[in-house]
């Protein structure tokens, strides 16, 4: 007989019995996790819930303007969690919003969760393709599932999940619902056991499929090590002229390691 | 090398090629891409109620809240509540408090000192300077606050400010400012340095200097209690006791509504002359009503906001209170330094209907606002006993009343016109210190921190220089 120990660490009842929440403990940590998503989802919320911190939350947009950071262990795996201001794109220009796009795209985080409202599901979808095309580790958090039911909207997270190849978890932070789960998946998609296939932004012009492709594969034949190159490519395409200047003198490999320190910097 | 570089420019190369085939739009092409995909990926994962009975009592009440008519209304009697039940509240755990800290604790303290032998300067230093001003912080600042913050949180929870923003939107737009101004705003009633980090949600760089130089007429956490205070002591008395607290709580709205009001002109003021343009347009997103978790807010703002002022005010408080006891005990041709500064300001504080006292009280409060009460009440106190009404020099005498504050103000020769214009200095006047340095830290220009330093006591002192003499015309 074979008895598989591993099971009761597995099942999500046990689960948080594993959560140790560390507040602002964030030595020697093994995964950074970033907490993204539109204004107003309830970021600082989870962020509270799982590092035990009280940061302040407030029931309007724009509460965050800076990051804050905290520390949670989950089976035996210690994670930083970094909350992110809230953007409606990765496209434009604040300064709140570069925050957040410079740590998804420069600070490499190795699992970003994003925070989606359920009532409000196709607006916050445009958050989430622009930053499944940067980087492919994410789980979803698909948050106020409480509104959504007091407003009798349905929100299928399977499919959800299906569609965006990524981990989707009802919850209401609120209330602690759904955190177990959003543990989980945070856990499976750090250590690799659960691998996503996110969906890619499919676009009616074939002409700007192609070219996206051709750039890409340029790009990435020249800058092997680059984790994002369609995303650059399409930078790229737009004309941004920073990324321009980076390919030119070769520094896009370092760019990366250049923005983290400022970023180390700015805070 | 050189062959790198060549592929590198053969990528930018061929990025322009592409760009210049897919056209122009190309931004817009992305966009609308990223819509449609998200609209076709909601469609299979969502389905919504038949009728739109969903989000129909956030709606009605919207209409409610936002209204033409009423929205101001509500917001000011909003307002009006939540002050009336802070005074109506704080009074008495206030003067209990004194009662335990200072006129208790505080002779039992000195007994102390003086049993163990400590040098008179050090007793007056620790004892009558650093924990005197320590208490009068915790009695004077924590009830109201303890109130005022759990309320003012639940508004927030409630999702009730955003709707103020949008009230009062049309309003900045129309001074040429950035309608998220009304938000950052309704930040600063918090905390200005906060409402100042809040301005990065404005990308226009006008917009944001002009929201930054006027985030200083949103009354601030460390200034609510001044106000509060006051009004209770000065306006609440004015009238008869049954009106008392309505009154008062009506004072601190109008001094409220004041500032939106300066904020607004000054924003008018810039945008018209040194920060010339039009106002951008944006979209403001208002978050649905949720109700408020009432425990949760009872402890986060507990500890978030009154623990943290309260600390940040003590922390202030005690080298000031070393400051105000040194000030009043140090002698020059046997008048203290203190009693010589207001003498000779006093001729000046005069024309502004202020005193001595309160200029010395906001310079030694620079650091943080929250100690300006317990300054003005240990100056008057040390100024009193150098003209032999007190006990001795910076050494609170014993009251019997529990109302020690207006006690100690009147006989410093305060009336309802010092009242008032404390009130007024205290929404006008420079930021407090921390303010003042993220000011510079966010704008990285000299030019605008000074500005935002010192236009408002520029306009702090020309409206109670009016207020004064018009009183005095008609008093008289």
């Amino acid at each position: 007989m074979n008895f598989n120990t591993d099971n009761c660490a597995n099942c999500p009842a046990h689960n948080l019995s594993n959560l140790k929440k560390l507040g602002i403990d964030m030595s020697s940590y093994d995964y950074v996790v970033a907490l993204a998503g539109n204004p107003n989802t309830g970021k600082s919320t989870v962020f509270n819930y799982l590092t035990g911190l009280k940061q302040h939350t407030g029931n309007w947009p724009g509460k965050t303007v800076t990051r804050a950071e905290g520390g949670f262990e989950y089976n035996g795996k210690k994670f930083k969690l970094v909350d992110l201001p809230g953007t409606y794109s990765l496209l434009s220009t604040s300064v709140d919003e570069e925050v957040a796009r410079d740590f998804i795209l420069f600070g490499q985080p190795d699992v970003t969760v994003i925070v989606i409202d359920a009532t409000r599901v196709e607006r916050n979808l445009n958050l989430v393709l622009q930053i499944l095309e940067i980087t492919d580790r994410v789980v979803i958090c698909l948050n106020l599932m409480d509104e959504a039911r007091r407003n009798a909207i349905e929100v299928d997270a399977r499919t959800l999940s299906k569609e965006l190849g990524v981990p989707v978890v009802p919850a209401a932070a609120r209330q602690g619902e759904g955190m177990n789960e959003l543990l989980k998946y945070i856990y499976d998609v750090a250590t690799g056991a659960y691998i996503c296939k996110p969906y890619r932004i499919k676009s009616k012009s074939k002409e700007m499929n192609e070219a996206i492709d051709k750039l890409s594969k340029a790009i990435q034949a020249e800058f092997p090590d680059l984790p994002n190159t369609r995303w650059v490519a399409l930078r790229l395409l737009e004309g941004d002229q920073t990324i321009i200047d980076a390919i030119r003198n070769g520094e896009l490999g370092n760019l990366q390691q250049q923005k983290i320190l400022q970023l180390e910097e700015s805070n | 090398m050189n062959k790198n570089l060549d592929r590198r420019e053969a990528i930018i190369a061929e990025a322009n090629k592409l760009r210049w085939e897919l056209g122009e739009n190309l931004h817009d092409i992305l966009m609308e891409n990223i819509y449609e995909n998200a609209t076709e990926i909601a469609k299979k994962a969502v389905k919504y109620p038949d009728k739109k009975l969903a989000f129909s009592f956030d709606r009605q009440l919207d209409k409610i809240l936002t209204s033409k008519y009423l929205g101001f209304p509500i917001m000011f009697l909003m307002l009006g509540i939540v002050f009336w039940l802070t005074i109506q509240g704080a009074n008495y755990p206030s003067s209990l408090l004194s009662e335990l800290l200072v006129d208790k604790f505080h002779p039992l303290l000195k007994d102390f000192a003086v049993s163990i032998n400590l040098p008179w300067w050090l007793t007056g230093v620790l004892v009558d300077g650093a924990y005197l001003a320590m208490a009068w912080v915790v009695s004077v600042m924590l009830p109201p606050m303890a109130i005022f913050f759990p309320l003012y949180t639940l508004l927030e929870d409630f999702g009730y400010l955003p709707r103020v923003a949008f009230n009062m939107d049309p309003l900045y737009k129309k001074v040429g400012a950035h309608g998220r101004q009304a938000l950052t705003m309704a930040m600063g009633f918090g905390c200005n340095a906060a409402g100042v980090i809040a301005t990065r949600v404005i990308d226009s760089p006008r917009e944001r200097l002009i929201a930054i130089i006027t985030n200083n007429f949103s009354l601030c956490n460390g200034r609510w209690p001044t106000q509060i205070l006051i009004a209770t002591v000065f306006i609440g008395s004015a009238v008869p006791a049954y009106l008392a607290g309505l009154v008062s709580a009506a004072a601190v709205v109008f001094i409220a509504i004041l500032g939106i009001a300066f904020s607004l002109l000054v924003s008018w003021f810039l945008s018209r002359t040194m920060l010339k343009g039009e106002a951008s347009a944006f979209s403001l997103e208002l978050p649905p009503y949720r109700p408020p978790r009432i425990l949760q807010t009872l402890y986060t703002s507990l500890i978030d906001r009154t623990i943290f002022v309260l600390w940040r005010a003590i922390v202030f408080a005690v080298p000031a209170g070393m400051l105000i006891w040194l000030v009043a005990n140090l002698n020059i041709d046997g008048v203290s330094l203190a009693n010589h500064f207001i003498r000779i300001v006093n001729p000046v504080a005069f024309i502004f209907g202020l005193n001595g006292v309160i200029f010395l009280a906001y310079i030694i409060a620079i650091p943080a606002n929250e100690i300006v009460i317990p300054t003005i009440l240990m100056l008057t106190v040390a100024n009193l006993g150098i003209q032999g009404v007190g006990a001795g020099s910076g050494v609170l005498f014993e009251l019997e009343s529990a109302n020690d504050v207006a006690a100690i103000l009147q006989a410093g020769g305060w009336n309802l016109l010092t009242g008032i214009n404390l009130m007024l200095f205290s929404l006008l006047h420079n930021p407090c210190s921390t303010t003042i340095f993220t000011i510079y830290k966010e704008t990285k220009s000299l030019k605008w921190t000074l500005v935002s330093t010192f236009l408002p006591i520029v306009m702090g002192l020309t409206v109670t220089f009016f207020v004064t003499q018009i009183w005095r015309l008609l008093v008289n």
